[in-house]
């Protein structure tokens, strides 16, 4: 079994690991929701399905020691970034195996190592905390940055406004990735938000912004990277609208009816990973079984981390008396 | 009488009020179209009209903010904090803003404002989705804060709380959304701010819970083999001390049942106040059964542990009457921590 840092290494070295991460992503929620269906899992759980190509792009962009701020829809960003599927698995299903021991289940992942700050389960929270992370490199003198990933709705709370404006001001290494999926727990944007695009919000920071594709993991890729790179330089931070879409419900209770007809059939389309499995078929990366090989290892690697999950223990009762208070 | 579930209970009364008086408004996330996400604003929008009923943003304090000034010129909104952890993004306007109106206003502002969140754990929802926080609310005056424990109480609680003339916080214990029970509905469902309900009469202790640890103390009471006279408080600012003292009085013994941790839990309130007034009555130390000082975990049997359950109930008041002493908590007792 690869590392977390391992499996983030090869995530950037090479497109067909990206690929295969997409699947990663993709099988593994699917399994999340299966476990949930099965009555194995407490509590809530967000998916991410759909928006794998943002998470890849990120993580593919991002250097290890640069820091992330994600959101509890972050069981994508967390696997990009190297979080194995038992660290994942184990903490959705409260066990040891889990990254924080299975105390923090769905929505609290976390591993310093390959720069996944705690995930926020707070709508905009995250976003302050990377612009703080950005001041650790602008005090310490690092070429190292910060990326904040955070949904639309989170633009319309303040955090998110305070941020960009302390972040431009200060002009601190801060990349804020806005995963544009359409909708805010079950409110269509633009039933809750003014401006057709979020990327506009920054023109009033004078940051500079892009909307980008988020379906297709290089151009997430080469987007986050030129922004890093701009941040590094200490030209301070980027706006950068992902344009994806959420395939589920909000969280596991949800169905999504509110969603008009046709529309996620339009969306699947520009599906992430059917699109690139064929551009890299196309392009010899991927050989013609690719794609099937590629589904065939993942299924294994899920099939063999839901199995080693299940037999690690739940977390302890005293687990939950660690780590209030640092010594 | 009708059988309600709790979210029903909520959304009738907040209709009842809506019903009589125009000035009632409801705002919150996902509360108009989708009826809110805890299905407690059912029918609201289709009675009442987008113009009354709406969708907010993700802008707690923006929509909270402006409730306070709606409240404040005329309107008597009600306002939805789908969790009580997003009150944090927005306790400016209403701890050191809508509570403080009256008082700089010299009496002249009134500020009629209703805040309603979910609370508490039991769901699976993780460490910030799963707090109670009384203790957020509870030490600003200027605001008063009621706390259901069922469909009943949340019925009338919440009428009251639209009625009052003041910033009211109205929590609601999330688990028990889809607890049923008969609710009196109409003004004699109305349950008066800062009255606490007994729930079973007894002589050996007195009981004193909140929200949802009124369900394990009754368990509790009922099953042991001490009585106790068990009270639910349901108003916390102003608390009913009129009922309290005079079963303390009668019982010689108070024990508080929270689901917070123990430093700054509400109990503390009642029990320094019972303490200092009725000092001589007592037979026994105060006890207060409590969550432990941590964050609330994950995990189903760490979440279960970390609520009072009936029957740890049960012992640590069984042990008081039989020692004369508080008993240690259980985190003491199976040695994890001291
Ligand atoms: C301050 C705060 N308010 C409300 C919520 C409840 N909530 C959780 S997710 C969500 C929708 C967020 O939408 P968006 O930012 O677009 O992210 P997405 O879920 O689409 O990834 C809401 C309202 C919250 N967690 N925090
Ligand atoms: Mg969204």
């Amino acid at each position: 079994m690869s590392t977390p840092l391992e499996r983030r290494l090869a995530l950037q070295q090479d497109r067909r690991v990206r690929y295969e991460r997409m699947v990663e992503i993709r099988t593994l929620e699917n399994k999340v929701q299966d476990l949930f269906d099965e009555g194995l899992v407490h509590g809530t759980t967000h998916l991410c399905l759909g928006q794998e190509a943002v998470a890849v792009g990120v993580a593919a962009a991002a250097r290890t020691t640069d820091q992330v701020t994600c959101t509890y829809r972050g069981h994508g960003v967390a696997l990009a970034l190297g979080l194995t599927p038992v660290q994942l698995l184990g903490e959705i299903l409260g066990r040891e195996a889990g990254s924080i021991g299975g105390i923090g289940g769905s929505m609290h992942l976390c591993d310093p190592e390959i720069g996944l700050m705690p995930t926020f389960a707070i709508v905009g929270a995250g976003i302050p905390v990377a612009a703080g992370a950005a001041l650790t490199a602008q005090v310490r003198g690092t070429d190292d940055a910060a990326i904040a990933v955070f949904g639309d709705g989170s633009t319309n709370i303040g955090a998110f406004h305070e941020a960009l404006n302390l972040a431009a001001i200060w002009k601190l290494p801060v990349v804020f990735v806005c995963e544009n999926n359409q909708y805010g727990e079950y409110s269509r944007i633009d039933l809750t938000t003014p401006v057709d695009d979020i990327a506009c919000r920054a023109e009033s920071y004078d940051i500079p912004s892009a909307i980008v594709d988020g379906q297709d993991p290089d151009a997430v890729a080469e987007a986050v990277s030129g922004a890093l790179d701009q941040a590094r330089g200490g030209a301070g931070p980027t706006l950068l609208e992902l344009k994806t879409y959420r395939y589920a419900g909000h969280s596991r209770a949800d169905t999504a009816p509110y969603r008009p007809e046709g529309e996620f059939e339009r969306w699947y389309e520009k599906d992430p990973i059917v699109n690139f499995g064929r551009r890299l078929v196309d392009e010899g990366v991927l050989g013609d079984n690719g794609v099937e090989e590629v589904e065939a290892a993942v299924d294994a690697r899920i099939d063999a981390a839901v199995e080693l999950v299940l037999a690690s223990a739940p977390a302890p009762v005293a687990a939950m008396f660690a780590n209030v208070l640092a010594p | 009488m009708p059988r309600m579930r709790m979210n029903q209970a909520i959304s009738a009364a907040i209709a009842d009020e809506m019903r009589s008086d125009p000035d009632v408004i409801v705002l919150g996330e996902d509360v108009a179209v989708a009826e809110g996400p805890f299905k407690t604003s059912e029918g609201l929008l289709e009675e009442f009209g987008p113009l009354r009923v709406r969708d907010t943003p993700i802008s707690e304090m923006g929509f909270l903010g402006a409730a306070v000034g709606a409240a404040a010129t005329g309107l008597r909104p009600v306002v939805e904090i789908m969790f009580v952890e997003f009150l944090g993004v927005a306790l400016d306007q209403l701890s050191t803003e809508g509570a403080k109106f009256h008082y700089l206003s010299g009496g002249l502002v009134k500020v009629p404002l209703t805040v309603r969140a979910s609370v508490g754990a039991g769901l699976g929802f993780g460490t910030q989705h799963s707090q109670t926080l009384e203790s957020w609310v509870v030490g600003t005056p200027g605001l008063k804060l009621a706390v259901a424990s069922g469909p009943a109480n949340a019925y009338g609680l919440m009428r009251a709380a639209i009625r009052d003339e003041n910033p009211v916080v109205v929590l609601e214990p999330r688990r028990l959304y889809a607890r049923r029970e008969e609710v009196t509905v109409g003004e004699e469902g109305i349950i008066a701010l800062g009255r606490a309900r007994p729930v079973v009469a007894g002589d050996d202790a007195t009981v004193v819970a909140l929200g949802s640890t009124v369900g394990a103390a009754t368990e509790a009471a009922t099953a042991a083999s001490w009585s106790a006279d068990v009270i639910d408080l349901q108003s916390l600012q102003p608390w009913d001390r009129e009922m309290v003292y005079e079963s303390v009085a009668r019982t010689g013994r108070l024990v508080t049942v929270e689901e917070n941790p123990l430093s700054g839990g509400w109990g503390a309130d009642i029990v320094a106040a019972v303490a200092a007034d009725l000092f001589g009555e007592l037979k026994a130390p105060p006890l207060r059964i409590t969550s432990p000082d941590v964050p609330v975990p994950f995990g189903k049997e760490l979440e279960e542990r970390y609520m009072p359950s009936s029957a740890y109930v049960g012992e640590q008041v069984t042990e008081l009457l039989d020692t004369g002493r508080v008993p240690p908590p259980w985190w003491q007792r199976e040695e994890i921590t001291t």
